[in-house]
């Protein structure tokens, strides 16, 4: 059998099982059913945690509520394959977010948080009042992509939800606080950037020399502090 | 040790690519033709993934400060050796002193220069290759430019008597690799993930256009005009995890490949993806050529990769046998 093509049995098709399709014959990606929850989201770190250990598999891809499988060699049974993923994601527990605590002091609004007005008006709420609720949200890391040590983060309250920007900003700083849709963040690289910068932090997130480059891993909880407000 | 004296921008120190960290975020690299890069270390005895240089500007010149062998693969160019002209897909041995100065190609877009024993930079994470956007590897993290200096690994043979010999490159030593007259490149996908979500008009679109490959494109990703893929109903996707070679397409229809220095994630629709065995085909695409899309099994994208293997398994016995006549 073969997945991505149309006459192949739908693979997942069962009520409640992640949908698994290939990307070339290297990759390929698990998404969970459902919303965007932490208990999906526990479900997936726990696959990923099992799959790496699988013979051929060089890596565990972890994405918000997914999992991308890259193999050393194309699979030679891609439905076996598949059948055992499902099978394992209903047999699993999932893992809880059970990593460290990361404590990151943050310099809100200012030269560097040059969006926190934007979001002000956008959300209808005080600029310290969109800072009040950011700084005592508890935040977990769902995934950590996109850039070396960029971490997906869930948890943001929707009262401070606002959309990414259509024209990114051309250079933000490493350490830039941002907020993109329902997602909030630390800018891991100066780039450009679609998120909105409300504040700044002086951490390094990643560092290739370091024992652990990535200061944040999946299942991290991330609680932001007040270090100064310059509004 | 060699010596760069003229190095346009974005010519980057490259191996096959740093494998494992995606988890972290950090891309792969990597040479965008890994066959080329491959077949400059098999004539020279190196491993497989010993870092050479990526060429994909030109003119560029470096000295050889002392004796060293080298090859020159990928793109077909024109290159010279002490002011001696020099065939692509060759190797030779240079003296100190000796300049090497390889032109704009003919045809194809990166040449590869690797040399015995390798370039020796540290390793960062597990691979050599230049992470431009991150600055690490290769060389401190960035484009090679005038007045750099690279040290040399120990060549692998000592006793090996021959540097003077090359071989034929895989778009002519593989059937049905090569381009064709029309000078569209045939480059073969497997389906991806959303393809069923677009509507059949778009999915005839996608196979039957020959797609530009826009100057907007380099390593992280090449952009592609000529017509617009649109879904009746757009999607978010939630971020996941991409490979090189995946085709996306985002809202304003027009498909991205991305390649060797591509994000780890991604969350546009993903239409197709390049099979393992063209995309080193697909990296020697220049922005202006044209390309289009094939549609294979993931059976015959499997067996795709067994006359690549294939190639360089026979240039690396050919070649080891060669220098010890």
């Amino acid at each position: 059998m073969s997945i991505n093509q149309p006459s192949a049995p739908l693979v997942g098709a069962i009520e409640k099982s992640p949908k698994i399709s290939l990307i070339g014959t290297l990759a390929m990606l698990v998404e969970a059913p459902g919303e965007f929850d932490l208990i999906q989201q526990g479900r997936i770190w726990a696959l990923a945690d099992a799959a790496s250990s699988w013979p051929n598999v060089q890596e565990a891809v972890i994405g918000v509520t997914n999992v991308m499988l890259v193999f050393e060699q194309p699979p030679a049974d891609i439905g076996m394959l598949a059948a055992s993923i499902v099978e394992l994601w209903h047999r699993l527990p999932g893992r809880k977010a059970d990593g460290k605590v990361i404590e990151i002091p943050v310099i809100y609004g200012g030269e560097l948080g040059f969006d926190l007005p934007a979001v002000a008006k956008h959300t209808g709420l005080p600029a310290r009042e969109v800072i009040r609720i950011h700084s005592e949200g508890d935040y977990t890391v769902c995934a950590v992509a996109s850039s070396p040590g960029f971490g997906y983060l869930h948890g943001l309250d929707p009262r401070i939800h606002m959309p990414r920007k259509s024209v990114p900003s051309l250079n933000m700083r490493a350490g830039s606080v941002t907020i993109g849709g329902m997602q909030t963040g630390v800018a891991a690289l100066s780039s450009p950037n679609g998120w909105n910068a409300i504040g700044w932090a002086s951490v390094a997130m990643f560092d290739p020399q370091r024992e652990q480059p990535s200061l944040m891993l999946p299942g991290d909880r991330v609680r932001f502090r007040i270090d100064r407000i310059e509004l | 040790m060699i010596e760069i004296l003229a190095s346009p921008a974005f010519n980057t120190i490259q191996d096959l690519g740093r494998h494992g960290a995606r988890g972290i975020g950090v891309s792969t690299s990597g040479a965008m033709d890994p066959v080329a890069l491959a077949a400059g270390n098999a004539l020279l005895g190196n491993e497989d993934g010993a870092a050479g240089i990526e060429i994909q500007t030109f003119p560029f010149r470096l000295r050889f400060q002392e004796d060293t062998t080298f090859a020159l693969t990928g793109a077909d160019h024109v290159s010279t050796l002490a002011g001696l002209s020099m065939r692509p897909w060759w190797c030779k041995r240079a003296r100190a002193g000796d300049i090497l100065a390889i032109g704009t190609p003919r045809r194809g877009a990166r040449v590869y220069a690797t040399f015995g024993g390798g370039l020796d930079v540290p390793r960062v994470l597990g691979s050599r290759s230049t992470h431009l956007r991150a600055g690490f590897g290769g060389l401190e993290g960035r484009s090679l430019q005038t007045g750099d200096v690279i040290p040399v690994g120990k060549p692998p043979q000592e006793a090996a008597r021959r540097f003077d010999f090359g071989a034929a490159p895989p778009d002519v030593a593989i059937p049905g690799a090569g381009p064709r007259d029309d000078g569209v490149l045939r480059i073969r996908v497997m389906r991806a993930g959303e393809y069923d979500l677009f509507s059949e008009a778009m999915q005839a679109r996608f196979w039957s256009t020959a797609w530009k490959v826009s100057a907007r494109s380099d390593r992280g990703g090449y952009r592609l005009t000529g017509d617009k893929l649109t879904l009746d109903a757009p999607i978010e996707m939630r971020s996941h995890g991409v490979v090189a070679g995946v085709v996306q397409v985002p809202p304003a229809g027009e498909p991205i490949i991305q390649m060797s220095d591509a994000n780890t994630a991604g969350g546009y629709p993903k239409m197709a993806a390049v099979i393992q065995a063209d995309l080193w085909r697909l990296g020697q695409a220049a922005p202006g050529s044209f390309i289009a899309f094939r549609d294979v099994s993931y059976q015959d994208a499997v067996a795709a990769m067994a006359p690549v293997n294939d190639y360089l398994a026979s240039l690396r016995a050919v070649a080891d046998l060669y220098r010890q006549l």
